[in-house]
């Protein structure tokens, strides 16, 4: 039975809208990159190498010395359209979705989809866990025994000097990358989110879209992240995210609703009333209206301004009506045209509109 | 003016002057008879990329000639500076010379790793992760002119080298 199937109907733990500060902090994540020692760097090994790498991973993986119940993907065998529903719900990159034909690569993920391990990406092993809200202590705990368990018995290529050794030297030293999620509707319609993005970039840190790369964050979700791996520890990095830059952006945000709030009360409800409006009697939907509609639905319900709907449902919706999620829920493979048609429906099902 | 060969009735391509003893002495050629004649070489004309490559390489300091090579799986600098992705574990210690300043350039002036020590990786390097660690906050607490904490600091050091 294919394992992928049951994911479907519901989000994963990342979109729960729990957690601390879960208004505007979407989700914590932290991903460890380790290789190891003794091979090349996927991209150099051969064949062979690359096999026994995985077959290694595996083998220590899915023992249960983890967790129990992880699923185990072979990404070689496994469709387009399941590839492209791990990088929807974030359990895989891109790159190691559309890598090619022959290259063997796994994704192992957890029971409760809080942490993922892609083995033969760019490094061996990309470990990542995700939660929900601003929980990036209890990422980092996870991730940190995740990482001492498997230490146990595989050797990681490590130097005294460079630290956790990667395949790129922009991942040298901790290897550890922390992203956190927001959701910053009232920035962006205020028009200072480029500010931020300013800021940000002058404390090195870069700032995505909910899907990597792209300029536009859809959905005005923003996802904020370290560059630098060397030099630091990996409790400095942390500390700097859950005390400076998170609170920060955090109070940003905030203010910047306050300010509608008192200033333009009137244009803040049309555009929340306008996104139900919409939402609810659309026929045909576009992933980029929808994300956009969704956003300002849920800055709605965060601020008292509608109660039609919670915080959760509208979380789901932003996953579910992604293509392959859609196609999944639906059971058929869908043209972009008849996509938009069941998009529509399904955000009317799930607002319990007709 | 267009100049026939010296030699065959092909229009010329090399056109040389040379004096010899006070004499100018004027040669056109055919690419047959200046390549027979030594003028020319006889090979493909140099790609222009390569010649753009081996420009950059000249300029960014890396040798044209005789890269230095990966012991271990073979990769040289210039393979790495194609695709941004070292191949092996070793490359770091090959190339450090060369990544050394990529490296702090990329994280904020950084040259030493700060962070997590694998426990299998042995306790020396723990050891000396520790006491590095150690000696980065003595900096900062001294540039800060904390001197309570430096002074702090610095028994910590010598207590924690003693004891190992």
């Amino acid at each position: 039975m294919n394992p992928l199937r049951q994911m479907t109907d519901h989000a994963g733990e990342w979109l729960r809208g729990m957690g601390p500060h879960s208004e505007i902090v979407i989700s914590s994540r932290v991903r460890l990159a380790r290789n190891l020692a003794g091979f090349p760097f996927v991209g150099r090994a051969n064949r062979r190498q690359r096999y026994e790498i995985l077959e290694r991973c595996r083998k220590e993986i899915t023992n249960g010395r983890l967790a129990d119940g992880v699923i185990w993907v072979n990404l070689l065998e496994s469709t387009p359209l399941d590839r492209q529903l791990l990088v929807e719900r974030h359990l895989i990159s891109r790159q190691h979705a559309n890598a090619s034909d022959d290259m063997p690569r796994s994704v192992a993920i957890g029971a409760d989809e809080t942490f993922a391990i892609m083995v033969n990406e760019e490094d061996h092993l990309r470990i990542q866990v995700l939660r929900s809200g601003m929980q990036l202590s209890e990422a980092f705990d996870q991730i940190d025994r995740i990482d001492d368990v498997l230490e146990e018995r595989l050797d990681f290529a490590y130097s005294r000097r460079f630290g956790y050794l990667t395949a790129c030297p922009t991942n040298v030293g901790t290897g550890i990358r922390i992203s956190v999620m927001l959701h910053l509707p009232a920035l962006k319609l205020t028009g200072e989110i480029d500010k931020v993005r300013r800021a940000a970039r002058d404390m090195h840190l870069a700032v995505r879209g909910l899907f990597g790369e792209g300029s536009d964050a859809l959905g005005d979700l923003y996802q904020i992240s370290n560059q630098t791996t060397l030099g630091r520890s990996e409790e400095d990095i942390r500390a700097d995210f859950e005390h400076t830059i998170v609170p920060q952006i955090i109070a940003y945000e905030q203010q910047a609703r306050q300010a509608l709030l008192r200033q333009r009360p009137a244009q803040l409800d049309d555009k929340v009333w306008r996104a139900w409006a919409l939402l609810t009697h659309a026929r045909v939907m576009g992933t980029e209206e929808t994300l956009a509609l969704l956003s300002h639905l849920r800055l709605g319900v965060n601020l008292g301004r509608i109660d039609t709907v919670d915080i959760r449902t509208i979380n789901e919706l932003f996953l579910l009506t992604q293509p392959a999620h859609l196609q999944k829920l639906t059971d058929t493979e869908m043209d972009p045209a008849t996509r938009r048609e069941a998009r529509a429906r399904l955000i009317r099902q799930r607002l319990g509109a007709r | 003016m267009k100049h026939k060969c010296d030699h065959c009735d092909r229009p010329a391509t090399t056109h040389s002057v040379e004096i010899i003893k006070g004499q100018k002495i004027e040669k056109h050629l055919c690419d047959l008879h200046a390549s027979e004649a030594g003028l020319v070489i006889k090979a493909a004309h140099t790609p222009i990329n390569e010649l753009l490559t081996n420009f950059v390489k000249l300029h960014s300091g890396a040798p044209a000639r005789q890269e230095k090579v990966c012991e271990h799986c073979g990769m040289s600098f210039s393979d790495f500076r194609e695709n941004s992705l070292l191949g092996c574990p070793n490359c770091y210690k090959a190339f450090e010379e060369q990544l050394s300043p990529l490296l702090e350039r990329a994280h904020e002036g950084a040259t030493h790793h700060l962070g997590k020590v694998p426990r299998r990786a042995g306790a020396a390097e723990h050891r000396q992760a520790q006491i590095y660690r150690m000696r980065k906050r003595l900096d900062e607490a001294v540039a800060a002119e904390d001197y309570e904490l430096a002074a702090r600091l610095r028994d910590d050091i010598r207590q924690f080298e003693e004891q190992s």
